[in-house]
């Protein structure tokens, strides 16, 4: 298939099944409402009634805000999971494997805890705590699980474990002192996307709008990487300086997506693997489809885990785990076997 | 594969390969000129005092024991690891004022046969030379294809372009490699063991495809092989390195003698004529 005409295919699969997850919910509306409203919005033609402002309210203050949360925060962990898996030259690579969502979601507990409430260049102090406590941790992660130029999958998996595991305890020890932040904290281990708002949204949306572009156009260096460093270098890219802007960027991504939503875990692993038994290896195709085709994931996810205990909601992170982690279990078996 | 019918000394005077390197146009321009190189492994020194000069058109086989610094020269010569000591020049020019870039346009490297496990097809590896060609937000357009099917259609592979080279056998994983490097377009050819893990016909089969490009092309090449025979065989010069220092440096018949076999590798042999083609061979002698 020709890659322009497969990225429109899944682009529209996409839209379509926003559309659907937005009429889903405790009041049903149909799908053409659904689209009336949004062209409404985004037009202004007026074409709505008064008597229609409670569905507009629904679809647009919170069934939009909360799918776009889901298409971003998707497509950010994709994104970063498939841009790992290259760099570490590593099926198993993903944030959440890796520690680096527990760091990211430690930082922003560390930030509510302490009432970090500022806004800085439109970036919100959770996030930036966030993305520095990520960073921190991938450093660390890369730094223990390289051995000769080559990162095996066992020391990469255990400091993952490691580091993760330090987090999320440092996590749980605020979750226990902190009083009245209590109900908030618990969300960053649990992952939901339940009372976005579109504030969450503009809080995600530079994060991921930098990364996923700094991982676009670093694609073609990123292939090469997949030769190792030396014939990497070899081959003309500046290794170290590109290793520092995909790492940062991946960590960012990772970062952004846990500010929001807390830790949805094993999106980074399912959708870049998923995507990559259609179009290969090649990163210039492979990074825009992990990211089309985690959004669905998510929004899918989503979907299951408003509808499957309605009218209670589940946490969409226990959800993508239960999806997750046996497949994780196969790839661990069919690379013991090779 | 079929190759077009190439003597197999090239030179047909043995003992003035340095005149004859000019192939009568002019003076021999030197590609790569190394002085007193020094450089190893947290200061655990691996090459010393190194002095040496690659010409255009030639082919220079460095060989000596395992660990006498053969690969390491390969990674300084590609300012992968940097000197203690001395410097190199390519073309007049020190290598540090190169850019990664500029020096991937003038060298390419062969590395010694590596296990892969990624699905990009032949074709895709070989589109990989074009990097150090094309600027950052610059695609690869149809010329670049071009020369990467070109550079296929050389080294036979063609055929398999768009297998994935995972499902390749080791002889033709090293042809698409060799495809790869002549993507680059270099003026050097650095070769790292290149047929080491290669059966014995693939052997004789890479080194013959080499010696054509090379020849065709006019590059320079550097050979470093621990094969005594294939590099007496194949390389215009030999250069035997001992503990990081150069022993001796010359033409095949003056380097691999019984004298200096038997200093750098503590091996008695002896040394024959190859009835094909002249060059010096050596033949193993068991212990008692």
């Amino acid at each position: 298939m020709k890659r322009p005409f497969i990225l429109v295919l899944t682009a529209v699969v996409l839209f379509a099944a926003c559309v659907f997850s937005m009429g889903v919910g405790a009041v049903y509306i149909p799908a053409g409402t659904v689209l009336q409203v949004l062209v409404d919005h985004i037009w202004s033609t007026g074409a709505l009634e008064p008597a229609r402002s409670a569905t507009d309210t629904i679809v647009w203050e919170i069934r939009l805000p909360r799918t776009l949360l889901a298409v971003l925060v998707g497509a950010a962990l994709a994104s970063s999971g498939g841009v790992m898996q290259g760099f570490f030259q590593n099926p198993m690579a993903d944030p959440y494997i890796m520690g680096i969502s527990a760091g990211a979601a430690l930082g922003a507990t560390v930030a509510v805890t302490l009432d970090l409430e500022f806004w800085m260049l439109g970036l919100n102090a959770v996030s930036i705590a966030a993305f520095l406590c990520a960073l921190a941790v991938t450093m660390v992660v890369y730094a223990f699980s390289r051995r000769g130029g080559r990162v095996a999958s066992t020391t990469l998996l255990l400091t993952g474990i490691a580091i993760g595991a330090m987090a999320t305890s440092f996590t749980s020890y605020m979750l226990v002192m902190g009083g009245e932040n209590q109900r908030q904290l618990l969300f960053w281990l649990m992952g939901s996307l339940s009372a976005r708002r579109w504030d969450h949204v503009w809080m995600l949306l530079p994060y991921a709008a930098v990364g996923l572009t700094v991982v676009l156009i670093y694609a073609r260096e990123l292939n090469v990487l997949l030769l190792g460093d030396e014939q990497a270098a070899q081959l003309g890219v500046h290794v170290e300086r590109v290793k520092l802007v995909l790492l940062t960027a991946a960590a960012c991504l990772a970062a952004a997506a846990v500010s929001v939503s807390g830790i949805i875990g094993f999106v980074g692993l399912l959708a870049p693997h998923m995507v990559r038994l259609i179009v290969g290896p090649d990163y210039r195709i492979l990074t825009p489809m992990a990211a089309l085709g985690g959004a669905l994931l998510l929004v899918l996810a989503d979907l299951a885990a408003r509808t499957v205990m309605a009218p209670a909601e589940m946490p969409i992170g226990i959800l993508t785990t239960v999806l997750g982690a046996p497949f994780f279990l196969y790839l661990l078996h069919r690379q013991r076997r090779v | 594969m079929r190759m077009p019918a190439i003597p197999s000394q090239p030179f047909p005077l043995r003992s003035g390969w340095f005149f004859l390197t000019n192939w009568g146009c002019g003076s021999v321009e030197t590609a790569i000129k190394v002085e007193n190189l020094s450089c190893g492994y947290d200061r655990r020194p691996v090459l010393e005092d190194l002095t040496f000069a690659l010409h255009q058109g030639e082919m220079l086989g460095v060989i000596g024991p395992n660990g006498s610094g053969k690969s390491t020269l390969i990674r300084a010569l590609t300012r992968i690891l940097p000197l203690s000591r001395g410097h190199i020049e390519l073309y007049g020019r020190p290598l540090q004022l190169y850019t990664v870039k500029e020096i991937a346009r003038q060298v390419a490297v062969i590395p010694q046969l590596t296990p892969v496990t990624f699905a990009f097809s032949s074709l895709d590896v070989v589109m990989m030379g074009r990097t150090p060609h094309l600027r950052r937000f610059q695609r690869e357009g149809p010329g670049d294809r071009d020369i990467a099917l070109d550079a296929m259609r050389r080294t036979d592979c063609l055929a398999f372009r768009d297998r994935p080279i995972h499902e390749l056998s080791g002889g033709e994983r090293q042809r698409v490699i060799i495809a790869r490097a002549l993507a680059q377009q270099p003026s050097i050819l650095l070769l790292d063991e290149p047929t080491s893990f290669l059966d014995l016909n693939h052997q004789v089969e890479i080194f013959d495809l080499l010696r054509h490009v090379c020849a065709s092309d006019g590059l320079a090449v550097l050979c470093v092989s621990h094969d005594l025979n294939l590099s007496s065989e194949y390389c215009h010069r030999l250069m035997m390195l001992k503990d990081g220092r150069t022993y001796a440096d010359g033409p095949p018949e003056d380097i691999l003698t019984h004298g200096h076999i038997k200093a750098v590798f503590e091996t008695d042999v002896t040394v024959i004529e190859s009835p094909y083609s002249g060059s010096p061979q050596i033949i193993l002698k068991p212990g008692d």
